[in-house]
């Protein structure tokens, strides 16, 4: 155990109409650990990812992020505490160039009125080309980022999160509709990452999740049921059950 | 290069603003048997376009740039229009048809003995100015708080905003609201001394609005041209991405919005100097829903098509009551209609699409991807 | 139009006339045998210039009858009594005259008439007397509207007619005024001394029987220093017991208002709630669709009325299903038209559809004129009945029972057919509902279809309480839009929750600050509401909800 968690949900629970979508959930994550979430479709990992960004209130349970208290704060608040979150859709500013949508996510300037007569500086425009150097953008900086290709777009996205500069970045199924050599180069790209941060990883790639060789967590019907190694989970006869269908 | 372009559309389009105001300006002060000679009627028509122009400029401020779709933004325009029309009421002083040089004649007709409270100050030209910005402000800082905070967004906005100038509508056609009930404000007689029937007056008027709207394009085109304006086209495309990114949209609109909200403001306060009346009827949700066509015909998104969009609409207007009134509303459904099927960039985004097609090298619109709900 | 308002009620008129006319003549044949009573004319008052005496004359005859009062009276209510120069007492019916005193007719035109003297004090005398002639001759009807009139105004000279009729044998209904009217009487000045114990059994009666008319008999009584003082104590007590009665009622009363306001409401809501609640879509031209409905139970009322005169009592039920027809098929056309174009962008719906509605205002004003036009309410929408201490207006009932059943269809076909399911099915997943088979273009056509019908099911309903103009549409679309938003976007029962709400809040509000303020009081409110709950009162929850 290097450090204490990071990141820790205990006892989390939270009801849509009636529909318990997460249920007793407790999870926990050290400083610097990158961690798979793999579960069927319900299994709540969106949620999960909604809980831990501020999006979703929990009924109840408690939800910290080094030392502070998550449920109290919104996403805003949350994102400048250090917690970055990419979509499983790209989500990126389809209007606006690539270098713009990176400008925006630089860590720093988040008052609106801060922002009526910030100027680009050196630094900022150093750090942004770094970025497009990461993201293998550069070619691309002045393209508006609606022309980019679906896999671009998703390494935009991972870009702009790099760009917060936070501690932690919840990443949700990064590798949906890549190609092969996409995926494992996105696989290398959050190793690399994990270097300097903490990762959640929530994936139905089993291929990727082996290529990242972390730590799993299975999520089931809002809790979790199986955590450890990804040879020891999957020879669960939980697990299989889950997966395989009753 | 993008922000260029549209840089020096703004700016082509504002100094165009200002040719023609100053060539009617000067027009009608020529004596009427010359053949350049422009009427006054002519004069305050173009003023009354200015005044729309610049709501909607307001408009297309927090619907093209941040995608919040405003039903009710005459409501500030009236406002604004309102706190003129107080302070001009006050300068007819004791030339009044009941000749009462404290209050205005509506009052005296009501038989009210003094002045309510929140005319306290309406006969300072300064308090004046003060009013026409600071309750429009003060309406859409406390709406837009609201409703932001609550996260209402699309087509909720839109309709709570139409609840509101409806309501306000209602309420200013109380005679007991003080504001002089179904007729308004009305009968004028000068601003600063300016006898506001003298075509000189009237000229003067035009130049200002045509300076002031210029000078409301240029603000806005630097509020949404830098690294806020990279915001807001964010915050209308992708407003939860940017929550987590560490930015507050809300505030970011509550910004825009009551920015918006001041112009209209200005827009209203020019509007009554020129056309002479300010009445209930402004508060029309319908009135609200029309500025919004102009931005659309137009092109939503882009600050010269707001003004154009303005004024050809209400130019169209003008000569279709005039020729064949009762076909207008005909074509002012038909625009409403053809305006989003076949032209949803508007006139600009045409002639930005014909342009490009001509010269590839030009580059894009910054062109809405969807609605931000 | 308004020619046939005018011979619509020129015909009631009539009716009513008619009905009033076979009495004197039945009245006649009766009373024309017996002798005169030589002794005291009992008609000698009415001949005097001075109103008291006249007005004495007048209430003997009620009270003591005389062989011609009833038809002497009736000919002083109607202005037809004359007095000659001879003071003889004549009756003109056209031109040809009658002895008033004897009821046989006169061949020459008597000299020198002038009509019998009245003011309002007569015709207190004479309301009163007919009420008590009524009492005794008329029908079962008249009976007891002279019963309760007696019990209204109560004048204790009446007593023994009332006595008289409670002596006869007489019908169940009648039991109850009389006893009000007796009671009513006995507390009244001028009583015969009754004692405590019967004045204070009359207070019982009239502090049972309630009503403003009751209170004002029991605060002269409680003033009346003269009177016993228990029976002063308990007409006091029983002043506050009908005080709160009558509150209660009155709050009964505003809740009635405000539901029938809010049926109206959820009448104009419920397409809105369909095709803005369940399918997403902003049609700025409900309101006009509303309109047309208005508009065809105009025109089937016009067709009816030239086509079959007889049947036109019965245009609304044909309406109901003429409306629907039509502004269904038309909501099927804008949707092909126009919104399926738009999916997916509804700002731009919401402008497109405002677009619309401006041209079908405009539309129906060319054809139809820019002014209201007149529909007719059937006779057997008119009038009110009581429920206890309620006025309940006919039309406004049947508006609340009519929501109640267009509510009671939507659900049915939103929840038990076929239709409902795949339309479920399609808001709900669109991609898989197309992936099963389901043709969802034609859903979505129908679905807007049925909002739009109901839209013109509103407008039969509105036609018949505001004023069909091309404008009616305009006065009721923030408020739909409100109500749907109000009560939770897609939550039907949240769409009837808020209908109400705002239709009894409405009412409230009106005798505090009055309508428009009320009005504008409860936007405000509504504002405020919704910018706190965006979702409204009744909120669909979950992941997939996305602001």
């Amino acid at each position: 155990m290097s450090g204490e968690a990071l990141l820790e949900l205990r006892g989390v629970s939270v009801t849509f109409d009636g529909f318990r979508a997460i249920n007793d959930l407790s999870l926990s994550l050290r400083q610097g650990e990158m961690r798979a979430i793999v579960g069927p479709n319900g299994a709540g990992k969106t949620t999960m990812m909604d809980i831990i960004t501020g999006k979703t209130r929990p009924d109840t349970g408690v939800v910290r992020f080094a030392g502070h208290d998550l449920t109290k704060r919104d996403e805003a608040a949350i994102a400048r505490l250090g917690i970055g979150r990419k979509f499983q859709k790209p989500t990126v500013f389809e209007a606006l160039s690539v270098r713009d949508n990176l400008l925006l996510s630089l860590k720093g300037l988040r008052s609106p009125f801060a922002l009526l007569l910030a100027r680009e500086t050196a630094e900022e425009a150093g750090r942004i080309d770094a970025l497009l150097g990461i993201t293998r953008l550069a070619p691309h900086a002045r393209v508006q980022a609606g022309g980019l290709s679906h896999g671009q777009k998703q390494w935009l996205e991972i870009g702009m999160l790099l760009g917060q500069e936070p501690q932690l970045l919840l990443v949700d199924e990064p590798v949906a509709g890549m190609t092969d050599a996409e995926t494992m180069a996105t696989a290398d790209l959050l190793r690399d990452i994990n270097r300097t941060r903490s990762v959640v990883v929530v994936e139905h790639d089993m291929e990727f999740v082996r290529a990242l060789g972390v730590g799993v967590t299975v999520l089931h019907e809002g809790s979790v049921l199986a955590e450890g190694a990804l040879e020891a989970v999957s020879a669960d006869p939980r697990v299989i059950d889950v997966y395989l269908g009753r | 290069m993008t922000g260029e372009f549209a840089f020096r559309g703004v700016v082509r389009t504002a100094a165009a603003v200002l040719v023609v105001a100053a060539l009617l300006a000067l027009g009608s002060l020529l004596p009427a048997s010359n053949p350049l000679s422009v009427s006054p009627f002519v004069v305050t028509l173009a003023g009354k376009y200015l005044a729309y122009a610049m709501l909607a400029l307001a408009v297309d401020l927090v619907w093209g740039f941040v995608g919040i779709l405003t039903l009710g933004h005459a409501a500030f325009f009236a406002l604004g229009g309102y706190a003129m029309g107080m302070y001009l009421v006050r300068e007819i002083g004791a030339r009044g048809v009941y000749g009462n040089p404290d209050l205005p004649d509506f009052m005296v007709f009501l038989s009210w003995k003094s002045l309510p409270w929140y005319w306290w100050g309406s006969d300072h030209v300064l308090v004046a100015a003060v009013l026409v910005l600071a309750v429009p402000g003060a309406l859409a800082a406390l709406f837009g708080w609201l409703a932001f905070r609550s996260r209402v967004g699309g087509v909720y906005l839109s309709i709570i905003t139409q609840a509101l100038t409806y309501a306000l509508m209602l309420a200013f056609f109380q005679n007991g609201l003080g504001f002089g009930g179904n007729n308004g404000l009305t009968d004028f007689k000068d601003v600063l001394g300016f006898d506001l029937h003298q075509p000189g007056t009237r000229a003067g008027l035009l130049i200002i609005s045509a300076l002031v709207l210029a000078g409301a394009m240029l603000a806005t085109r630097a509020l949404v041209g830098g690294r806020f304006g990279r915001l807001l086209i964010a915050v209308r495309d992708a407003q939860s991405r940017t929550r987590f990114l560490g930015y507050r949209p809300d505030q970011v609109k509550l910004l825009v919005w009551v920015a918006s909200a001041l112009i209209a403001a200005v827009g209203g306060a020019l509007y009554v100097l020129q056309v002479g009346i300010i009445n209930p009827g402004e508060f029309a949700p319908a009135n609200s829903i029309e500025s919004v066509i102009w931005v659309a015909v137009g092109g939503r998104g882009t600050l010269s098509g707001a003004v154009i969009g303005a004024v050809l609409v209400n130019l169209g207007k003008t000569l279709f009551t005039a020729w064949l009134p009762e076909l207008w509303l005909y074509g002012l459904g038909a625009l409403f209609i053809a305006t989003t099927l076949f032209l949803p960039q508007g006139l600009v985004g045409l002639g930005r699409h014909i342009n490009r097609r001509r010269d590839e090298v030009t580059p894009e619109v910054t062109r809405p991807a969807g609605d931000a709900a | 139009m308004s020619d046939r308002r005018r011979r619509i009620a020129l015909l009631a008129l009539l009716g009513v006339a008619l009905a009033g006319a076979p009495a004197p003549s039945r009245a006649q044949t009766v009373d024309a045998a017996p002798p005169v009573a030589a002794a005291a004319d009992p008609y000698a008052g009415l001949t005097s210039p001075h109103f008291e005496a006249i007005a004495a004359a007048v209430g003997r005859l009620g009270t003591e009858g005389a062989p011609q009062a009833q038809a002497v009276l009736r000919a002083l209510s109607a202005h037809h009594l004359f007095v000659a120069e001879d003071g003889g007492l004549y009756v003109r019916e056209g031109e040809s005259w009658t002895d008033a005193r004897t009821g046989a007719p006169v061949t020459s035109a008597p000299a020198g008439v002038r009509a019998v003297r009245e003011n309002n004090r007569v015709r207190g005398a004479l309301a009163q007397a007919m009420a008590g002639q009524a009492l005794l001759a008329g029908d079962a009807a008249a009976r007891r509207d002279a019963a309760a009139r007696l019990a209204d105004h109560p004048d204790p000279a009446m007593l023994p007619v009332v006595d008289r009729a409670l002596a006869t044998p007489h019908e169940a209904g009648l039991e109850a005024p009389l006893r009000r009217a007796r009671a009513a009487m006995l507390l009244s000045p001028g009583a015969p001394a009754t004692g405590e114990q019967a004045q204070s059994a009359a207070v019982r009666v009239l502090r049972d029987a309630g009503g403003l008319d009751a209170r004002a008999v029991l605060a002269r009584f409680a003033a009346d220093e003269t009177a016993p003082a228990e029976a002063r104590q308990a007409a006091q007590s029983a002043i506050v017991t009908i005080d709160r009665r009558i509150r209660l009622w009155s709050l009964a009363q505003q809740v009635f208002y405000g539901l029938s306001l809010g049926s109206v409401l959820l009448l104009a809501a419920m397409g809105l709630a369909i095709t803005f609640g369940v399918m997403g879509i902003i049609n700025m031209a409900h309101g006009e669709l509303v309109m047309l409905g208005a508009y065809t139970t105009y025109l089937t009322q016009k067709t009816l009325m030239a086509v079959a005169p007889g049947l036109a009592a019965f245009s609304l039920p044909l309406a109901v299903p003429a409306a629907f027809l039509v502004c269904g098929a038309a909501g099927m056309l804008i949707e092909r038209g126009l919104i399926r174009f738009l999916y997916g962008r509804p700002l731009e719906t919401l402008l497109a559809t405002w677009g619309l509605s401006l041209v079908l205002q405009q539309a129906v004003r060319s054809l139809f004129g820019p002014t209201n036009v007149a529909v007719a309410t059937p006779g057997w929408l008119a009038g009110s009945f009581q429920l206890g201490g309620l006025t309940v207006t006919l039309d406004r009932f049947a508006i609340m029972l009519f929501a109640g059943a267009v509510m009671g269809a939507v659900f049915l076909v939103l929840r038990r057919t076929a239709l409902g399911l795949q339309m479920r099915a399609v808001t709900q997943n669109r991609r898989m509902a197309a992936l099963m088979g389901i043709r969802t273009a034609r859903v979505d056509a129908l679905t807007f279809g049925l909002g739009s019908g109901v839209a013109g099911l509103a407008g039969v309903a509105v036609s018949q309480i505001d004023n069909v103009s091309p404008n009616l549409g305009q006065g009721y679309i923030i408020d739909s839009f409100l109500v749907v938003v109000f009560g939770g976007v897609g939550n039907l029962w949240g769409t009837l929750a808020a209908a109400m709400t705002l239709g009894v809040g409405g009412k409230a509000l009106e005798p505090l600050v009055g309508a428009v303020s009320g009005k504008i009081l409860l936007l405000v409110l509504v504002i405020l509401f919704i910018q706190r709950h965006p979702r409204g009162m009744f909120p669909l929850r979950g992941r997939g909800v996305e602001s």
